[in-house]
């Protein structure tokens, strides 16, 4: 094992991995193992207390714990990557128990009021409860006199409070949560004593807004705690150094690795039923996942989104026959009957949990050793991420079964299997910080205290995210709490903040200050309705753009029953129990992420190279060798383009397997392009792998129009226009205060105090096109929705190398796109018999040989 | 559009033009609304809905020529609107009142017609066979002409669901949409307009063109 550091190396013993530390099991060595004499250094840091805990425990401390906590006591700062099982969570506090319990010998307990020492933040409020529990077990084992507390949204508010005035030595807590605290106008006072800060899951914080947010809040408290110490504890990431520089606003940290855990054993599910040419549903194989399931002790079933969780435990408990206890799991539900599966898990008393990302992160579930994803993965650090679930140890290896949903997905499941076993990583580098969050925090920092526009600038720059801020832009967020930042027209009153005479500024109002509060954080959920039975309990939430397509009468999925949608009530949408089988209102099956851009250059080599498809599965390796004969396999590094007839449409089908939003992107862009070359385009469809326009006229000179100049005033004009930059314009407006979240009972009250953020965007678009939450906007859209950056590299990448196919009829590797046409606005069930028809006419054309 | 047997012509931006009369109406243009929300400590949003409304007024003055012209109440999002406008905002309003004969409407956000800036204050107006004010009365005469509810109209078609700002009538009585930049609007299924039209009526959705769709399609 390795310590890193600026480039120079510390060698550290290697050790053979032992049993970590947040786990249920307390016996993980049985007396013919003996606990293995350490090879290295004694454990001279550790205090003759820990060092017997650990003994007590059969445990022996390990590198990475050892090595961090004397970073720690050289007053640095560090990131430890280590897998999950790893014992990172003991690392990471490990330290701050070490300080405080020597503490306790210095100055006696009760004879000052404590001040806070440690603060933990991870992503889920969840995690930080669970961690706290984990917590409680040393601390009451070694007798050690240390107060340990969560804070989150739903603590009390008098709780809050003292916490504030009487902190705990140890708060667990949320970047939210963070946020409003160095917003308090005793925050300094508050943070003086502060000695490190633990971040857990920082590689799934970092580059979200979220992350920005926790960054500026840290920045804060850098300069509020001098010698503050920053620990990240971060899963495996394909960059560690750029995460180690990340990690510290102003300083710098020290890298340190935990040892990598066993490889797990990752296959692809080979179903001997017939796999499906498009689709989400994996309804094939789920006999099959059952069967896995009773052969398991307990199985997490991941799914990429909500609708596919209720669908997959719909259909699993209608094969059920032996009533085996599964359960369902995902963030719309009842926070009760969240609780209600998680204690089920915990106890041991469920065999299955069909679950989306929500239990992705760190919590502890106990006893399971399976996983299941249903559906490609997308990305290989979900993967391993979902995988770890399983066998949360080190010393034995997670065993995880890919499901592929259709025959695409065959290929990067596949690819995924090759990845996890090179150990190799996808990893995008983050993207600047957004804009809104800096407005927020502006806010925030002139509840606190009055700042300069100087101080205020350095201490942003200092966080990872701002790094590269430009005074100006700076300038202009602040010119945008202050007075609106609206060049055209100022408002006579300010805004958020005031400036004084003195060029200090602070907080306008009360009413802003409260404001502030009410409306921190940058998760920016659709807007959502009650679930309720009848006049009785409420069964979760559900999104308004859902249930606002529904009509009276309608039925669909949710909470694992059929529901019949009765009416709407106030912000509740009322149901009743359904006897039908079968819902109305299908979902959409999409999934919810991109497909990575490192596993998507796999599965294009995968295709390229015939050799590699003997492993697959035989109908896939048929259906590309029928490909290869009708069309061609596209090499690496080749875009392949299809042409031919169908119907009286002429259709254009181009594989850049970029994910669906880049071929979104692409769409847009090209039809408006045919439009003006005349090929009277008609309509496009994007999958996660291809792109496929039908137009009125056979198009021609085809690398043309995948020329990289579509990026330039097409883009403008299109964006301009688009309903994606209104959605995406709502949300930056919320975050940095320019409208305000609607809470829940005050809406009777709000009609004329909000407007509709489409009206505010397009009176802004014509009035201040270059006001600077137009242009935080824009760079949002740009990543999150269009993923141009993608296009733009692929358009690069491809020019010259794009290979035209003119076909008599569709290819086999155009059938799953194909099949996706029409899928998108479904309504009813009877567009799916038509797809069903259409499908299998597709596939005899194709697969005809002669 | 025909309502108590004159003949009108909705425009798709929401301003009702009536031709025999050469009289164009515009309701609830809520002036200053962006500044009386910033003034309460909300926003702010960008302060150009007054410049934006006023365009689109003048927009309709150039292109139709009328000779009176009915701002149809709530012309001001509150009683401090007329002193928020700015020398611009103020003088292209002038300009307004000058070439037409501009009839403001007094409603509930605004009872005390603005002074300075020209135009004639009246509860109520009657040309023909209709009658102009701001709320709609449930008892009304045939003919009646109001704002106030801000109507707007929402269909599911194919599961895709479109709102929109629209005039709802049923040959009888008209309300109209709001006009303003930053106005929003309430549902015509809700209860607020049951007492209303107590028959099917049609909703004149606004877009492109205007649509006439039948109460009966319309989705809440």
């Amino acid at each position: 094992m390795l310590i890193e550091h600026a480039g120079v190396r510390y060698p550290f013993p290697v050790v053979e991995p032992v049993a970590p530390f947040m786990m249920e099991d307390p016996a993980p060595f049985t007396p013919t193992q003996p606990v293995p004499q350490d090879r290295g250094r004694p454990p001279a840091i550790l205090p003759p207390r820990f060092a017997d805990w650990f003994a007590g425990r059969g445990w022996r401390i390990r590198d990475h714990q050892a090595a961090l906590l004397d970073v720690m006591a050289a007053g640095r700062s560090a990131l430890l990557i280590a897998p999950t099982g790893g014992g990172k969570t003991l690392a990471g506090f490990l330290p701050s128990l070490v300080a405080l319990s020597r503490r306790d010998g210095r100055a006696k307990a009760g004879t000052a009021p404590r001040r806070l020492h440690t603060l933990y933040l991870s992503p889920l409020k969840a995690l930080a409860v669970d961690v706290a529990r984990n917590l409680e077990d040393p601390v009451r084992e070694m007798a050690l006199d240390i107060t340990i507390e969560t804070r989150s949204g739903d603590t009390k508010a008098s709780k809050r409070q003292r916490q504030f005035v009487n902190p705990p030595d140890i708060l667990l807590t949320t970047p939210e949560q963070l946020a409003l605290m160095v917003a308090y106008r005793d925050s300094r006072r508050f943070f003086a004593a502060l000695d490190t800060v633990i971040i857990d899951e920082f590689h799934a914080l970092r580059g979200s807004k979220r992350g920005d947010l926790m960054m500026l809040g840290l920045a804060r408290l850098v300069r509020l705690a001098p010698g503050l110490r920053i620990i990240g504890l971060s899963a495996t990431v394909a960059d560690p150094d750029a995460a180690r520089q990340a990690l510290v606003p102003g300083g710098e940290a020290v890298l340190v690795r935990g040892a990598d855990g066993v490889l797990p054993e990752v296959t692809v599910h080979d179903s001997g039923a017939r796999i499906p040419w498009a689709g989400h549903s994996t309804r094939h194989a789920l006999a099959e996942v059952l069967a896995a399931i009773a052969k398991a002790r307990t199985a997490l079933v991941f799914v990429n989104t909500r609708s596919q969780a209720e669908f997959v435990f719909q259909t699993l408990w209608r094969l059920n026959d032996d009533n085996l206890p599964i359960a369902l799991h995902h963030g719309s539900l009842a926070p009760e009957q969240r609780r209600k599966v998680e204690a089920a898990m915990v106890a041991g008393k469920l065999r299955a949990v069909v679950c989306t990302s929500t239990l992705d992160l760190g919590i502890d579930w106990g006893d399971v050793d399976l996983v299941v994803q249903l559906g490609a993965p997308k990305g290989i650090a979900r993967t391993l991420q979902r995988i770890g679930r399983a066998n949360h140890r080190l010393d034995e290896p997670s065993r995880a079964i890919l499901v592929p949903s259709n025959r695409f997905e065959v290929l990067e499941c596949e690819a995924a299997v090759e990845a996890v076993a090179e150990r190799a990583l996808d990893g995008e580098e983050p993207p600047p910080g957004g804009l809104d969050v800096l407005a927020q925090h502006l806010q925030g920092l002139g509840c606190a205290e009055p700042f300069t526009a100087d101080a205020a600038f350095a201490e942003v720059r200092s966080a990872a995210p701002y790094r590269d801020l430009p005074r100006e832009t700076f300038d202009r967020v602040l010119d945008f709490v202050t007075t609106g930042g609206y060049a055209l027209k100022a408002y006579p009153q300010y805004h958020r903040l005031r400036r004084n005479r003195d060029g200090l500024y602070r907080i306008a109002t009360p009413t802003a200050a409260r404001q502030y509060r009410m409306n921190v954080g940058t998760i920016i959920e659709a807007p959502m309705l009650k679930v309720r039975l009848g006049r009785g309990r409420v069964l979760g939430e559900i999104e308004e753009g859902f249930i606002e397509q529904l009509a009276i009468g309608d039925t669909f999925l949710f909470a694992g029953e059929v529901l019949r949608f009765e009416g709407l009530r106030e912000l509740s949408a009322i149901v009743s129990r359904s006897r039908s089988e079968d819902p109305k209102i299908p979902s959409y099956m999409g999934g919810k992420f991109p497909l990575s851009t490192f596993l998507a250059e796999r599965v294009r080599r995968m295709i390229a190279e015939p050799g590699q498809h003997r492993g697959l599965p035989k109908q896939v390796a048929e259906w590309l060798r029928i490909q290869a004969w009708r069309s061609i396999l596209p090499r690496a590094g080749e875009l392949l383009v299809e042409t031919f007839p169908r119907g009286r449409k002429h259709y254009m089908v181009a594989y850049p397997f970029e994910g669906r939003l880049a071929h979104q992107t692409l769409g847009m862009l090209l039809t408006r392009r045919m439009e003006r070359a005349g090929f009277q385009p008609l309509g496009f469809v994007a999958s996660e792998y291809a792109l496929a326009v039908w137009s009125l006229r056979e198009p021609h000179d085809i690398p043309a129009l995948f020329d990289e100049d579509m990026l330039g005033d097409d883009l403008e004009a299109w964006l301009a226009e688009s309903s994606l930059m209104k959605r995406t314009f709502r949300n930056v407006a919320l975050i940095a205060g320019l409208i305000e979240r609607r809470h829940p009972g005050a809406e009777k009250s709000g009609r004329q105090l909000t407007v509709s953020s489409d009206l505010i965007y397009d009176v802004l678009r014509s009035h201040e096109p270059d006001h600077v939450l137009l242009e935080a906007t824009r760079a949002d859209a740009a990543r999150g929705l269009l993923d141009i950056a993608r296009l733009a590299e692929m358009l690069r990448r491809i020019r010259g190398h794009i290979v035209t196919r003119r076909l008599d009829r569709v290819s086999p590797l155009a059938v799953p796109v194909m099949l996706e046409i029409g899928r998108e606005p479904v309504h009813g069930a009877a567009q799916d018999a038509l797809i069903d028809e259409v499908a299998d006419d597709l596939i005899a054309e194709a697969t005809r040989l002669l | 559009m025909i309502v108590n047997g004159e003949r009108l012509e909705g425009q798709p931006n929401g301003a009702l033009w009536w031709p025999a009369a050469r009289l164009l109406v515009v309701s609830d243009l809520h002036f200053e609304k962006g500044t009386a929300l910033a003034r309460r400590g909300h926003g702010p949003l960008p302060p150009f809905d007054t410049r934006e409304t006023l365009a689109r007024i003048e927009a309709l003055v150039a292109a139709l020529g009328p000779t009176t012209l009915i701002a149809l109440g709530d012309s001001f999002h509150d009683e401090q609107g007329p002193a928020t406008l700015d020398g611009e905002e103020r003088a292209r309003i002038r300009a307004l009142t000058a070439v037409t004969d501009w009839v403001w409407i007094t409603g509930n956000h605004d009872p005390e017609p603005p002074r300075d800036l020209g135009g004639r204050a009246a509860p109520e107006v009657h040309f023909g066979g209709l009658h102009f004010r701001h709320e709609p009365r449930a008892d009304a005469e045939a003919g009646e002409v109001a704002g106030h509810l801000h109507p707007k109209a929402a269909v599911s078609v194919r599961g895709r669901r479109v709102t929109r700002a629209c005039f709802a009538t049923d040959g009888r009585r008209l309300v109209m949409p709001a006009f303003g930049a930053y106005t929003g609007g309430l549902n015509v299924l809700d209860r607020a307009f049951a007492g209303l039209f107590p028959g099917p009526f049609h909703a004149w959705m606004l877009g492109d063109r205007l649509r006439a769709v039948a109460s009966t399609r319309l989705s809440g």
